[in-house]
């Protein structure tokens, strides 16, 4: 037990030492909190809306002034050809264009299908499908004000059926406050496994590992000594992006901070184990970024961040049932946004704990003082 | 005593040691001489337990090597040959650390490393990776001693350190030595072999002799010619062209050579270089020194 102390001491003595690694750990934490919480958004805030009114009517008018009322688009009117609004497109100067055809007031007055075109720019399917929805949510606006105004309807009988929706546990849909808690998951995770992966090899880098060998430290307090270290920082980093996350976004911490911690620790041990794993494996700095940041990467992008795990295809599931981070990232949201309890969580636990028994076995096992 | 029987170990293609056997006594300074690559690095290795041999046995103190490592680990000091200590701890935050993973403290064995430390001390608070060449194996040999080993395992202590440092790092060893520990070193460089007890002379995973360097020298029976001329790079192809010549090489500023024929006439020499126009030669039989016969034996190793 004396032995591992040793060790933990000797290894926060390096790390504050370490003028990149002492301050990364502060550094990382607000950097990602601050930037990329707001980064990572799928809002659409801004869209360049090119008009092209071949109609030229009040009725055309009165539709782009509809848009133009709108905080979301910029209208830019022209009158191009075919041609040249795809060739507008192509440049990608404007995000979608509008083109209304001859007749369209014609059209409406003699009760027949008034149609627009929308022309959108689709390299980023996400938020083309976004801007779409933006401009059909304005144009069926500007149409409900038609059968009111033209036709006679009553407001009662255009909004026969009315949907009122409420998002719970986000009620005004903030992403940051759907964001931050994700963020907060990655943050631990690379934290935990780059500064664990990396210090091991080190040691074999600069061959300080030989004089361990040659002491009777056991393998257990070897491995114990290089995994309490992180697992400190990466609950402190944890502490330190909740904080974070309460002064710059408010985000709620409806569950409680001790479910949460404890959570994290097990989920923390797990990802030690991951990477104390691959520094067994590995000889130098250089194949540990490899190899982790590959596995890094398809755990981030799987993860349900982003993209909701459930419109992955089936083996899609499949292969996250293995990635810790989808389950962290869940049980953050879960537990701040949502209030859930150990007893919600039971399940992912168990997952993380097997998972850290697991990969810290094969770490023990991999890791040799003889060759 | 550290007893090894038939040690073999092999990289891939490589065989690094070739059926190895050799004792070592209590208390001995013990010095393994060869050039890079004959084998010294994984035989320290093997006996510091942090190697297996493919087969053979070793027994350190009646400790087996491969089962009893554990022991082993406690009672043997290790120094790389490589500066592997913490480069970001300073000189005492490395003492202090390697005294605690062997349980003990650098108070409680200070009085064995104090001639070494006394001269790092006034460093102390450096960091281990700013220190100078000769300070970095003074602060190594007293890590490798801060438990009181009963064997020193010493990887190649002098290579990449100046003369001063050598001489002072060897006085240190013979202060060593006078406590009872039981040193293993090796070097590259033959000079250092005057300095051990016994040496063993190493090549290409074989061991070629074992003795002391006074019975080393006693028992060689070849003549050592001391040649010089003007112009001693042609005299050397000159005389590794003569008919009889065993081996002739480069030791400071004149050229030693040996002679297949135990009769040479020291004269037909003489002759033969006036007839390559050679001037100004000077030709003396010497007493060979200790790199004369390794070098003779390495000569002959690799003749056959």
């Amino acid at each position: 037990m004396r032995t591992i102390i040793y060790i933990i001491q000797k290894e926060f003595l390096q790390i504050f030492r370490d003028k990149f690694m002492g301050k990364a750990i502060f550094a990382i934490p607000i950097i990602q909190m601050v930037i990329l919480v707001y980064a990572a958004t799928f809002e659409i805030k801004h869209i360049d809306l090119l008009v092209v009114d071949r109609d030229g009517s009040s009725a055309s008018t009165e539709l782009i002034n509809k848009f133009r009322g709108s905080t979301f688009f910029t209208v830019h009117k022209k009158q191009l050809t075919e041609n040249e609004i795809k060739a507008v497109l192509d440049e990608g100067t404007v995000d979608l264009a509008m083109v209304i055809p001859q007749k369209f007031e014609a059209s409406i007055h003699r009760d027949q299908n008034a149609k627009v075109q929308f022309l959108i720019d689709a390299v980023n399917g996400t938020a083309g499908e976004l801007a779409l929805a933006y401009c059909r949510a304005t144009v069926m606006s500007y149409s409900k004000e038609l059968l009111i105004e033209e036709l006679g309807f009553t407001q009662g009988v255009v909004q026969a059926i009315k949907i009122s929706s409420r998002y719970w546990f986000n009620p005004n849909m903030n992403y940051k406050i759907f964001m931050a808690p994700g963020i907060l998951a990655i943050l631990i995770t690379v934290i935990a496994w780059f500064m664990t992966g990396m210090n091991l090899v080190k040691e074999k880098e600069s061959g300080t590992i030989e004089q361990l060998n040659v002491s009777p430290i056991q393998k257990y307090q070897f491995i114990l000594g290089k995994l309490i270290p992180f697992l400190i920082i990466g609950l402190f980093d944890l502490s330190f992006g909740l904080v974070l996350a309460k002064l710059l976004y408010n985000v709620p911490f409806v569950g409680s901070l001790s479910t949460l911690f404890l959570f994290t620790l097990i989920y923390l041990f797990a990802i030690l184990g991951i990477g104390l794993f691959i520094s067994t494996i590995s000889n130098t700095q250089q194949q540990v970024l490899f190899v982790s940041f590959f596995f890094v990467m398809i755990f981030v992008l799987m993860s349900g961040l982003f993209t909701p795990v459930e419109n992955m295809p089936r083996w899609g599931q499949v292969i996250n049932w293995f990635n810790p981070l989808a389950y962290c990232s869940r049980v953050i949201r879960m537990v701040l946004l949502k209030g859930s309890n150990i007893h919600d969580i039971r399940f992912e636990m168990l997952i993380m704990f097997i998972y850290g028994i697991v990969t810290n076995t094969l770490a023990v096992w991999r890791y040799r003082k003889t060759s | 005593m550290i007893i090894a029987e038939n040690i073999s170990k092999s990289y891939q293609e490589n065989q690094a040691l070739k059926s190895v056997s050799f004792n070592i006594n209590d208390g001995e300074l013990f010095g393994f001489i060869g050039p890079d690559g004959a084998g010294k690095t994984s035989l320290f290795r093997i006996i510091a337990s942090l190697l297996l041999p493919d087969c053979g046995s070793l027994k350190v103190f009646d400790y087996d090597v491969v089962k009893q490592y554990r022991e082993i680990r406690q009672i043997t000091g290790y120094m790389p040959g490589r500066f592997s200590l913490y480069t970001d701890l300073s000189v005492e935050e490395n003492l202090d650390f390697f005294a605690s993973v062997f349980g003990t403290t650098l108070k409680e064995n200070y009085e064995l490393i104090k001639d070494i430390y006394i001269q790092i001390e006034p460093f102390k608070d450096r960091l281990a990776g700013k220190l100078s060449g000769g300070m970095k194996q003074k602060l190594a040999l007293s890590c490798a001693l801060i438990h009181r080993p009963r064997i020193l395992i010493l990887d190649e202590p002098t290579t990449g350190v100046d003369a001063v440092s050598r001489k002072e790092f060897w006085e240190l060893l013979d202060g060593l030595k006078a406590r009872g520990i039981t040193i293993i070193v090796s070097t590259p460089y033959m000079d250092e072999a005057l300095l051990c007890d016994r040496v063993a002379l190493i090549q290409e995973g074989n061991i070629l002799s074992v003795d002391s360097p006074g019975n080393i020298i006693k028992n060689y029976n070849k003549k050592v010619y001391s040649i010089g001329s003007d112009n001693n790079y042609r005299l050397l192809t000159d005389l590794r062209a003569y008919p009889t010549v065993l081996h002739a090489f480069a030791f400071g500023q004149y050229l030693h050579y040996t002679d297949s024929n135990p009769e040479l006439n020291i004269n037909d020499l003489g002759t033969y270089l006036e007839s390559r126009n050679h001037s100004n030669i000077s030709l003396q039989v010497i007493e060979p020194g200790i790199e004369d016969i390794f070098i003779d034996l390495m000569e002959t190793v690799k003749v056959n």
